[in-house]
């Protein structure tokens, strides 16, 4: 970060803590009062009284600090194979993410080949493709689900051919959900891109006489790269928008969409602000590794500095 | 001699929103082999459609065309051309050398001969040094001369040029123009030029096909005078004038301002 960023950013993060302070004193003011008419508490001072706001243990909006110390103690204060450790269930979370991450951008860019090469798959495929973002996933992430874990571990052709355990079938229904949520960034992304050769680009191709194939790797694969990554910054937050989605309603016992949904059962506010933080984070670090692949390709590929 | 391009009656109409263009009606025209020869027209007389039709990037819809004796697409197919295009577009992700090599990994060559012939070929457009760099890093003649060094890579005995240097000022287009004539000399290649400036169709060219537009056709072919050694100084002959002169009249007289 360069030394004009850094006090843009504090002062905006300095606020945003001011806000979430107030709101906080407001939000839990009520409940606090209840408390005190509770404990007979006539006479309190207002320090005395913000302090406490502060530090309910179910807060309808928990402090800053109180999330800041449960994320520290889920995270480095615990061992890492604790059922507790936000850091296992992050593990949890993110294995989903980047497998259906994976999945999504292979079948994003298949589709895409298919769609750029063949007129009758650009009319019948793009409607499906278009159609199938417009369903709430989170009405069809239980179903997706529990189909998918059936289908992986019953008996069944494809379950007798994949030999999944139940845990690798859990995680591949988790991740099937960020594929679903991935692959369509990529494949709107990629047919862009590979539509984006001039005009005297592909005449330059055909008087070579060059082969579809030929044309596509050397021409419009290449130029769609830029494209690609692009999308795969979008795709990645959305696969893991997808794998909690995948965790949430159906029973998992791990991942973070588990420790959001247990926080909220048992009124954990405060674990689900932290659970919350921990996948926020994760967002941002993958969008930022595929922002550092993408510094390296296009290094690779001759961009100007 | 032989006719390697051999154009009978050749006319092409596109369908446009507009209703039918007529971009070539009645071409007659042969192109013999070692060559150079220019077209040259306003803007809308079909020089670039003509070329393109050489090159099989647009279809005739009348007459016949012949390039090596065989039908376009089957010269094209023989990578009978290379093609050099108004803009270089050389591939940005590409370093100069890549670039040449482009034609070079379709065709299928072996690596030595690849090097062999990238070596050979920037040298050829004074481009030697200049291989690992990126063509972001090249001004814009060099970069074009990179494009004629890629259209030569694979020794295809047609060079077809549209307007190669129509972007460039001046001064780098005369040193370009005069580095063409030594390759052209060198190389022994047939060459047709799409240009829409008098000087240089008159300096480079042993034939000057006026074109005229709407619709586009041939109204003028001149064979040029003009020994094979020309330096830049010949532009200032009478000779040199007196063609300059004829492709004028010829633009003139073909050029209809009314429809």
């Amino acid at each position: 970060m360069g030394k004009g960023r850094v006090l843009p950013v504090i002062i905006v993060l300095l606020m945003l803590l001011v806000v979430w302070y107030a709101a906080s004193i407001w939000l839990n003011a009520a409940w606090q009062l209840d408390i005190y008419g509770r404990g007979g508490v006539s006479s309190w001072s207002w320090t005395q009284f913000v302090l406490d706001a502060w530090s309910q243990d179910r807060p309808v909006l928990p402090s800053p600090h109180q999330v800041a110390a449960d994320f520290w103690k889920s995270t480095v204060g615990l061992d890492i194979g604790s059922k507790k450790s936000l850091v296992y269930h992050s593990w949890v979370t993110l294995s989903a993410t980047l497998l259906g991450f994976l999945i999504g951008t292979v079948f994003g860019i298949v589709l895409a080949i298919l769609i750029v090469h063949n007129d009758a798959s650009d009319r019948s495929l793009m409607p499906w493709i278009i159609a199938s973002q417009t369903v709430p996933i989170v009405a069809l992430a239980p179903m997706f689900v529990v189909v998918t874990y059936n289908l992986l571990t019953g008996d069944n052709i494809i379950a007798h051919s994949f030999h999944l355990t139940g845990d690798s079938a859990r995680l591949v229904s988790k991740a099937l959900i960020s594929t679903y949520l991935s692959f369509f960034p990529v494949v709107v992304g990629m047919v862009k891109g590979f539509r984006s050769p001039e005009a005297i680009q592909l005449d330059l191709m055909h008087t070579y006489n060059a082969s579809a194939s030929k044309t596509f790797w050397k021409l419009r694969f290449p130029i769609a790269l830029p494209y690609l990554f692009t999308s795969m910054k979008v795709g990645v937050a959305a696969s893991l928008v997808g794998a909690i989605v995948g965790e949430l309603p159906t029973g998992a016992v791990a991942g973070l969409g588990a420790r959001l949904l247990g926080g909220s059962y048992y009124g954990q506010t405060v674990q689900i602000w932290s659970a919350l933080f921990a996948a926020a984070l994760l967002a941002g670090l993958l969008v930022v590794a595929v922002g550092v692949v993408e510094r390296l390709v296009t290094r690779r590929m001759g961009a100007r500095p | 001699m032989t006719a390697v391009v051999s154009a009978k009656h050749l006319g092409l109409i596109f369908s446009t929103n507009d209703g039918p263009v007529n971009a070539l009606s009645d071409v007659n025209l042969e192109i013999s082999k070692g060559e150079f020869v220019s077209f040259i027209g306003p803007s809308g007389c079909g020089k670039t459609t003509f070329l393109r039709v050489i090159a099989d990037l647009e279809q005739p819809t009348s007459g016949t065309i012949e390039v090596n004796g065989m039908t376009p697409s089957e010269a094209r197919q023989k990578r009978a051309y290379g093609y050099v295009f108004q803009a270089p577009a050389l591939y940005p992700w590409r370093t100069i050398e890549k670039n040449v090599a482009l034609p070079l990994e379709i065709i299928g060559f072996d690596d030595a001969e690849k090097r062999a012939r990238i070596k050979r070929t920037l040298d050829l457009v004074n481009l030697t040094g200049f291989e690992q760099k990126y063509p972001w890093q090249l001004s814009g003649g060099m970069q074009q001369r990179a494009s004629i060094a890629r259209a030569l890579a694979f020794d295809a005995d047609l060079l077809l040029m549209d307007e190669p240097f129509g972007a460039l000022d001046e001064i780098v287009r005369d040193h370009l123009n005069s580095e063409l004539l030594k390759l052209w000399a060198t190389t022994q290649k047939t060459i047709a030029f799409v240009t829409h400036s008098i000087p240089e169709a008159v300096y480079l060219s042993t034939k000057i096909v006026v074109m005229s537009p709407r619709p586009g056709r041939v109204t003028d072919i001149i064979d040029s005078t003009l020994p094979k050694e020309r330096p830049l100084e010949i532009r200032e002959t009478p000779e040199f004038l007196a063609i300059a002169h004829r492709v004028r009249e010829g633009l003139r007289a073909g050029h209809s301002y009314e429809v």
